[in-house]
């Protein structure tokens, strides 16, 4: 599989020209993160199953811009003012899962994928 | 020549003597703008730029001279002012308004004397060398530690105050101690007969030798000792060191010299601005005399450089006119106060007095002749009733009906004079001169952070003494005005830790999912109550952390079992109990370090940090270290961490308990135990203390008797000396205390609180915690020693559960749909070891390296 490189989607409502298969729905954690690759890009999935909204997958970057250090994955989910965030497991600032912005720093900001569930797969919406 | 040019307009004014006053004298200066009309030169006779000389004693508990420096470094220079540290002023030349000193002469249009003060030496036959030392400098210490090279015993000349700071200071050296006191009881000053009484049995029960009534007539030369002691009455004391501490003298020479007044007893005269007989110089803080008195007392010294330095700035000044000897302090760890007319000298006033023999605490209230007001006080053992006397006594405030209360035991701690009783002249902190109106104004313009507010005024951090008394008048003054102290967790619980601790045992409640439904916000948490909450369940229930239920809780070094580093990768710390290790075992560390090409570093707490692990990796290493019997070592936990120890009595010559074996006993009993934040202990064999016991949250020290137990101590940022909370214990005692101790921490303490900022914010201190964990107050002690049972009892080691189960183990992948390792890892060699690759270095890397 080859996939574009430079893709740009700013929010995960955009909608996606076509959806690739990533990983398993089994690979998941809930209410946690895990890392997949995506030919060179490294990108953070979170599963909330219990939101306002039901069940819901977050693809967010997987790089954190303060340390260069590739371990949002690894961050802890959380809800500030309503928000479900990411909180960077270096320097604790809050990313938020809807648009990648970041609580703290205006000027850091990761980028999102619209992402599914379809059967037993978690599908990545490519553009 | 003379290089330094003045530019015009710009006098010049120097300062004699870079002490604490002195060195306050400057701060206002540069507070107050003047450093703009004045070039300011100052001269200091001692090497180093000012210090804490109030908590001089710290030098011996293992501050050094640069943390006890009054300010920064550069602080000086940054300010334009000219210090000329470790250069004597030989002589004050007033016609030509000349400093001599050993570099030169230097011209002054203004000149402040802080000259200080120096030791009092009686003259006593024979006292000279090791029998003659003194305790003012670092200087001093310095050759105070170095005659208690193999020293025994040390005695110091002088109960008062600072002599008594002197034989803490022996002590804490290993030797030894006794105080030998001219008049017949301690501290004669600032106490009363039943107080230095009372003083006297609790220093005594601490070790420390109390001779009273001595006058000593010669010094000779010692049978089992270095030194015979003669006293007049015919008896002797023996020891290997002498330290006077009878008291001090205003350090004048320099004016009586020059020809200026003085005071009938010493000291240069000064008027109600401080200034002395000559318009051009004043003098501040232990070298003035006042009305013929000098302040042997800090805040003093503060007040008189305040009202030079406004002087000086062109401002409004409050005149000296006298002080408050009022004092609080802790001598060799007894709380000790002094307020007013301690002894009741006032014609016609009345006393009240409580005395405890069992506990070694005495109290005196003296009220004024019409019954009326409170004009002194005298506290031993428990100085919680300080704060409100002294805002009685200081502000005229009027008794209440039964003025006993106010020193009588009272069911939860001392009774609290409410802040609003306090009128705005009150002050709060002395050594600042901050009054309740200054806190009032700061809440006023906005300030709503206890850090702020103490950025703003200084309040509190001079000698901390007031710390409690602001924190309450902040507080009062904030809900005054309607803003909420809010002590909620965080947006998702309206509780506190201790209260959501308390929900948790209370309900049993296991899972986070139904904390939040039944109690909390919201449907998922966020990264402050998640964690707090994870560490909760784990106290109360301790099941492995990486349970489905509970692994979403846990902050990233508690999901992957350890310590994330700047890179992404994680470092491994196996356990080493005591550290104790075997060379089989030490050499798989190697053979795992080599093999996995892990940066190897010995940490503090006598285990070995393996660094540059990435995700995938740690199963297969915790594979191989479980397989040669290792286990966790917790070390990215909020929990207990390491026992350090020395070797104790199985080697050493000195050791008088297997501290080893305890420290093995005691990593394996609290090992695994969650708490609010980290948890560090130390067991040392004997008094030399070589396992540094008393910088941590648990010490331990052997005694020939037993174990004597230090709590709440800490390195790191805050340091904190441990406190003694129990002596000469047994094994099964030792241990009970111990349990007793964390499980109370665990169960009141505030979420990341390491125990030393917890027991300073436990209400009614050190007495308190002994109640509770020693006398067993709240009838606690059964449920709190089954609460730890229950911990120990269900320890397993988590990696070992963690690898027995692939489904934990998936989380162990870099990605999980790839195999790769994480391409953005890079490292470079450095002393033969892998570092992490700086940015600038990544171009070095070739892509060869790069493929897996």
């Amino acid at each position: 599989m080859n996939l574009p490189n430079a893709l740009r989607v700013e929010s995960r409502s955009a909608s996606a020209a076509r959806w690739y298969p990533l990983c398993q729905r089994a690979d998941l954690v809930a209410n946690s993160g895990v890392v997949a690759w995506l030919d060179g890009e490294q990108v953070a999935l979170f599963h909330v199953p219990d939101t306002e909204t039901g069940d819901q997958v977050f693809a967010i970057d997987n790089k954190d811009p303060k340390s260069g250090a590739n371990v949002i994955g690894r961050g802890l989910i959380g809800q500030l003012k309503g928000e479900l965030v990411i909180a960077s497991p270096l320097y604790k600032q809050h990313f938020r899962l809807q648009d990648g912005s970041c609580v703290e720093y205006p000027e850091q900001r990761l980028r999102v994928w619209p992402v599914r569930l379809h059967g037993e797969q978690v599908e990545i919406g490519l553009d | 020549m003379n290089a330094i040019v003045s530019p015009i307009g710009r006098e010049r004014l120097v300062i004699i003597g870079n002490g604490m006053v002195g060195h306050h004298g400057i701060e206002q200066l540069v507070e107050r703008g003047a450093t703009g009309r004045y070039e300011v030169h100052v001269f200091g006779e001692e090497r180093q730029r000012a210090y804490d000389r109030v908590h001089l004693s710290e030098y011996f508990g293992g501050r050094d001279a640069e943390s006890l420096a009054m300010c920064e470094a550069d602080y000086y220079a940054r300010h334009g002012i000219h210090a000329h540290l470790g250069v004597q002023v030989l002589e004050i030349d007033r016609e030509r308004c000349e400093v001599v000193t050993t570099e030169g002469r230097h011209s002054y249009d203004k000149l402040i004397l802080a000259t200080g003060s120096y030791p009092f030496v009686p003259p006593i036959a024979g006292a000279e060398g090791n029998s003659r030392l003194v305790y003012r400098t670092l200087d001093d210490l310095d050759a105070i530690r170095a005659a208690a090279q193999g020293a025994r015993r040390g005695v110091v000349v002088g109960g008062g105050l600072l002599g008594l700071e002197a034989a803490n200071a022996l002590k804490s050296l290993g030797l030894e101690a006794h105080v030998v006191e001219f008049a017949p009881r301690l501290m004669p000053v600032q106490l009363d007969a039943e107080g230095g009484a009372a003083l006297k049995a609790r220093i005594e029960a601490l070790g420390v030798g109390v001779h009273l009534s001595r006058a000593t007539q010669e010094i000779a030369i010692g049978e089992a000792y270095a030194y015979r002691m003669n006293f007049q009455d015919g008896d002797f004391l023996e020891t290997d060191l002498i330290v006077f501490s009878a008291g001090i003298r205003p350090q004048d020479a320099l004016a009586r010299a020059a020809g200026l007044e003085l005071g009938a007893r010493g000291g240069v005269a000064v008027d109600n601005d401080c200034r002395t007989s000559d318009p051009a110089i004043y003098a501040i803080g232990e070298c003035a005399a006042w009305n013929g008195s000098v302040f042997g007392l800090v805040a003093p010294g503060y007040s008189m450089a305040r009202t030079v330095a406004a002087q000086l700035a062109g401002e409004a000044h409050a005149p000296f006119t006298g002080a408050d000897m009022s004092t609080k302090l802790k001598l060799l760890g007894v709380d000790v106060g002094s307020i007013g007319d301690a002894q009741g000298a006032t014609l016609g006033s009345k006393s009240y007095r409580f005395i405890d023999e069992a506990r070694a605490s005495y109290r005196r209230l003296v009220v004024s002749p019409d019954g009326k007001t409170v004009i002194g006080a005298v506290l031993v053992g428990d100085n919680s009733y300080y704060d409100t006397l002294l805002q009685y006594a200081q502000n005229g405030i009027k008794l209440p009906a039964e003025p006993s209360g106010l020193i009588l035991p009272a069911g939860e701690g001392a009774p609290a004079l409410g802040a609003d009783a306090l009128p705005d002249t009150a002050t709060i902190c002395s050594c600042h001169n901050v009054t309740k109106g200054a806190v009032c104004c700061q809440v006023d313009a906005g300030v709503t952070d206890l850090g702020e507010l103490k950025a703003a005024t200084k309040a509190g951090t001079g000698c901390g003494g007031c710390a409690a008394l602001l924190k309450q008048v902040f507080e009062h003054e904030l809900s005054a005005r309607g803003v909420e102290v809010d002590k909620s967790l965080c947006e998702h619980f309206a509780y506190t830790r201790q209260e959501l601790y308390g929900i948790v045992r209370v309900e049993g409640i296991k899972r986070f999912d139904e904390l939040l439904a039944k109690h909390g916000r919201g449907h998922v948490g966020c990264d402050i109550c998640k964690p707090a909450v994870g560490s909760i369940l784990a106290s109360c229930w301790n099941q492995p952390i990486t349970d489905p239920a509970l692994i979403p809780l846990q902050d990233t070094n508690d999901t992957f079992m350890a310590n994330m580093q700047k890179n992404g990768t994680y470092s491994i710390v196996p356990r080493i109990a005591g550290g104790e290790i075997t060379p089989d075992k030490l050499i798989v560390l190697g053979e795992v370090a080599k093999k996995y090409d892990l940066y190897t570093k010995i940490t503090g707490g006598q285990r070995i940090d393996l660094f540059g692990a990435q995700l995938h990796q740690l199963p297969d290493i915790w594979g191989e270290l479980i397989a040669a019997g290792f286990e966790t070592g917790h070390a990215y936990g909020k929990s207990l961490r390491t026992v350090k120890s020395c070797v104790g009595s199985t080697w050493c010559r000195y050791g008088v308990q297997d501290s080893v074996g305890m420290a093995l006993f005691l990593e394996n009993r609290y090992k695994g135990l969650r708490a609010p934040h980290k948890i560090k202990f130390a067991v040392s064999g004997c008094t030399r203390e070589c396992a540094e016991a008393q910088s941590k949250d648990v010490g331990v020290i052997a005694t020939d008797k037993g174990w004597n137990l230090y709590v709440a101590g800490n390195g790191g940022m805050r340091p904190r000396h441990a406190e003694l909370l129990a002596t000469d214990l047994d094994d099964d005692t030792l241990v009970r205390y111990i349990d007793r101790f964390l499980m109370f921490y665990v169960r009141t303490a505030d979420r990341l609180q390491r125990t030393s900022v917890w027991r300073e914010s436990l209400e009614g201190g050190l007495d308190y915690l002994k109640q509770v964990v020693i006398d067993d107050r709240l009838s606690l002690a059964a449920e709190l020693e089954a609460q730890m049972q229950h911990v120990v009892d269900t320890y397993e080691c988590e990696w070992a559960n963690a690898l027995k189960d692939e489904e934990k183990l998936k989380r162990f992948r870099t990605f999980v749909n790839d195999a790769r390792p994480d391409p953005d890892i890079h490292f470079v060699k450095e002393r033969g070891q892998p570092r992490p690759a700086r940015v600038s270095e990544l171009h070095l890397i070739s892509v060869t390296e790069e493929v897996v």
